[in-house]
């Protein structure tokens, strides 16, 4: 029973930073729009468009 | 500095507000928007915009934010929309709080804390229930402690606050339960695990009731906010500006600021501020107030109103009253008077929460009291009454009306309707009449030509512009985005019609046989004017009347307008020249004789009676008062919704009671076992969670 020393911090741990990775992503603001990042990644192409123009311009013709 | 968006809502000419100097960001709602190519389509269009810098879609909340160049307004960007097919109207950012959504973050950051404590201490939990040794279930209860009291500390603040601001207040609510239970079981567990080491702990219990109690407060918040903020920010569309006209020259100031007396110039399209003194001849759109569709002179000299809408040219108006006691407002003071009976509607939560808050403490209460007298064994009979409140503490009554209310509104709101009203779904719910406005509402408010070719609208607009009879101004405020033909010689001859020489040859628009019409060298084109139908309006009435709801027409304007739009669409009820006063006071008979009336309206002349009716909808080009007063805004052009918000509320109906019967039947299990002192932790972590997320699948099912 002795490695429960070792083994309940280490689970414990490994679950605060998942705590503070969420924690995190929420002060960052990315459960603002759920619907439009789940849209947004069939759009691989719009981050290029909007960095280059020219790319813009040739997807519309 | 913002500008109304929708041209209903122009107060300020454009030109008169002072420039930006820094780079600024407007936000612009996209009630149409659904989908990826949306995403795209709108950033693009926007990013082609020069005083555009940058442009961010937020799909959840139908919305724009868009960087804007040093001294650009939003004009362009919202002209861009608009011509690749985006509905769009401006929102002022001032009133997009950022406090609410600080809120919902902390929320969430205490449903995370809960979250994980609860998830470790239940992982701990499983090596009590599975027959841990004595050392190690010593051990687990006090690592369990380390995690839960801090983690309850943190979370639990929202009940904490709001039990002791009920106390304090003297009166009860859901909180108060509550919070005892999550404090009495820490407690009780916190003693059990340092004095005796073998028993029950609630740590777990007090975690998952904070983590469920937590959802269901955030869902609830969730489905409000969204429609609350963004109906906040409909109602900011209208500045309560206006430009005074002084001696050295104009000035915009704050509408209130206006005493009788001041000058206000009032360009074409704009809304009068104040009642007053026309000092010119004038064309008015007098819709807003009286509901009557058709244009109406008025001589210099006349009084105006406020509300009314100047069409054709711009008008200096002398105010005759402040605006605390302008017309406008004494159509509000109606609103409030109208308005005190709704307030007392109580919804199906607050109902069942009245009646829970008393039981669970007596419940509670009484095993404490029926354990200590037949044992006076005070640690057994407080345990007793522990597990009493933590079983029946709500956690699927918690979550049984929000997960509704949030899949619904959540649903609604993909659908273009915003719900200011908590309790608006389950009025709209009940409803059994229907009463529609005309002008505004069915139709879409301004008088439309028929299609004309390029020459025609082009003569029209140059004849028609000169001459200040109603029947003109309407058709040139009708043609304005045409050019106007080089026409000359342009001579009115009063009483027959406007005349002039096109290309070497006579035109003339003027009185036909029937209705106006417009004479070009080759041909004669009659000029009907007929109010256009909104989208989906007839559908919408053939739905009402398909649900079984009995639907009529209620309109200031005249009998044959009303009664011929009322043959097209099928609606045999009709109440025409209907002024404000009669509307409410109409609803008001029909809701004396038992009815429950939907007052569906746009203008001010509705807006008592949208707020006297049982529920109440407006368009999202409603005026300002009517959107106020309206249970809900309908945002899309499209009147088809309606029926399907109709559907809507009735399910949502449906599934609330289903889940306050699902709630109920677990506490009717519950109660006798945990007030016999057979609950253990490990049979509440059972019931709590398998009841919450029951009830929470039936709230999100189809």
């Amino acid at each position: 029973m002795n490695v429960l020393v070792v083994l309940i911090p280490v689970s414990i741990c490994l679950g605060a930073i998942g705590l503070f990775a969420c924690l995190w992503t929420l002060r960052h603001g990315q459960y603002d729009d759920l619907d439009g990042d789940a849209a947004r990644i069939l759009l691989d192409d719009l981050d290029a468009d909007r960095t280059d123009p020219a790319t813009l311009q040739s997807d519309k013709t | 500095m913002s500008i109304a968006a929708c041209p209903g809502c122009i107060a300020v000419p454009a030109d008169i507000v002072a420039p930006v100097e820094t780079d600024h960001a407007v936000d612009i709602a996209l009630p149409g928007i659904s989908c990826a190519g949306c995403i795209a389509g709108v950033e693009r269009t926007l990013d082609a915009v020069p005083s555009v810098r940058a442009a961010r879609v937020n799909l959840a909340a139908r919305r724009v934010r868009v960087s804007l160049a040093p001294g650009a307004g939003p004009d362009a960007a919202l002209a861009a929309l608009g011509a690749a097919g985006y509905e769009a109207l401006e929102l002022d950012s001032a009133s997009l709080s950022s406090a609410s959504d600080d809120a919902a973050r902390r929320l969430l950051a205490r449903i995370a804390v809960a979250g994980f404590a609860m998830m470790n201490v239940m992982a701990l939990s499983v090596a009590v229930w599975s027959g841990a040794e004595e050392a190690t279930r010593a051990l687990f209860h006090w690592v369990s402690a380390a995690i839960a009291l801090p983690a309850l500390a943190f979370s639990a603040v929202p009940f904490f606050a709001s039990a002791a601001a009920a106390l304090r207040a003297g009166r009860l609510n859901m909180d108060v339960p509550i919070a005892i239970a999550i404090a009495l079981a820490a407690a009780m567990s916190l003693y059990e695990t340092a004095f005796e080491s073998g028993a029950d702990t609630w740590f777990d219990a007090a975690l998952s009731l904070t983590f469920f109690l937590l959802v269901g407060r955030f869902l609830e918040r969730r489905a409000r906010a969204a429609a609350r903020s963004a109906a906040a920010e409909l109602t900011a569309l209208e500045l309560p500006r206006a430009t005074r006209v002084t001696a050295t020259g104009r000035e915009v100031v704050e509408v209130a600021a206006l005493r009788p007396g001041d000058r206000i110039a009032l360009a074409s399209g704009a809304r009068a501020p104040v009642d007053g003194v026309a000092e010119s001849a004038a064309t008015l759109d007098r819709s807003a107030l009286t509901g009557e569709a058709d244009p109406v002179g008025v001589a210099a000299g006349d009084a105006i109103c406020a509300g009314d809408m100047v069409l054709g040219a711009p008008l200096v108006l002398c105010a005759s009253a402040r605006a605390e006691d302008s017309t406008l407002r004494r159509l509000a003071a109606m609103v409030e008077v109208a308005e005190t009976g709704r307030h007392r509607y109580s919804g199906i939560a607050d109902r069942a929460a009245r009646l829970y808050a008393p039981v669970v403490h007596g419940l509670a209460a009484l095993a404490f009291a029926l354990w200590w007298a037949a044992t006076s064994d005070l640690h057994q009979s407080i345990a007793v009454a522990t597990a009493t409140l933590i079983i029946t503490c709500p956690c699927a009554l918690a979550l049984a009306v929000p997960a509704v209310m949030a899949a619904m509104t959540g649903r609604l709101f993909r659908r273009g309707i915003l719900l200011k009203s908590p309790t608006g779904l389950e009025r709209l719910a009940e409803i059994d009449t229907v009463f529609l406005d005309k002008t505004g509402t069915l139709t879409e408010g301004v008088l439309q030509l028929p299609d004309l070719d390029a020459d025609a609208a082009a003569v029209a607009h140059a004849l028609s512009r000169v001459s200040n009879h109603p029947v003109s101004v309407s058709i040139a405020a009708a043609l304005r985005d045409h050019d106007a033909a080089p026409v000359t010689g342009i001579e009115e001859v009063p009483g027959d019609g406007v005349y002039g020489q096109w290309n070497g040859a006579s035109v003339r628009l003027g009185r036909g046989p029937d209705g106006p019409v417009l004479d070009l060298p080759d041909r004669r084109v009659a000029l009907p004017m007929t109010e256009r139908l909104r989208p989906g309006a007839a559908e919408m009435v053939a739905d009402l009347r398909r649900m079984g709801l009995a639907v009529g027409i209620v309109t200031g304007d005249t009998e044959p307008r009303a009664r011929a739009l009322a043959d097209r669409i099928g609606i045999a009820e009709v109440h025409a020249g209907v002024t404000p006063e009669r509307k409410a006071e109409l609803v008001q008979a029909h809701e004396a004789g038992g009815r429950r009336v939907l007052m569906l309206g746009d203008g001010l002349n509705d807006a008592a009676a949208l707020a006297g009716a049982h529920a109440s909808l407006a368009p999202g080009t409603a005026l300002d008062a009517a959107r106020v007063a309206a249970d809900g805004v309908v945002l899309g052009g499209d009147l088809g919704a309606v029926a399907e918000t109709l559907c809507l509320a009735r399910r949502a109906r449906r599934r609330i009671r289903q889940n306050l019967a699902l709630a109920a039947l677990y506490n009717a299990v519950a109660i006798p076992v945990a007030m016999s002192g057979l609950a253990t932790p490990l049979m509440a972590a059972i019931v709590m969670s398998s009841s919450s997320i029951f009830v929470v699948l039936n709230a999100v099912r189809r």
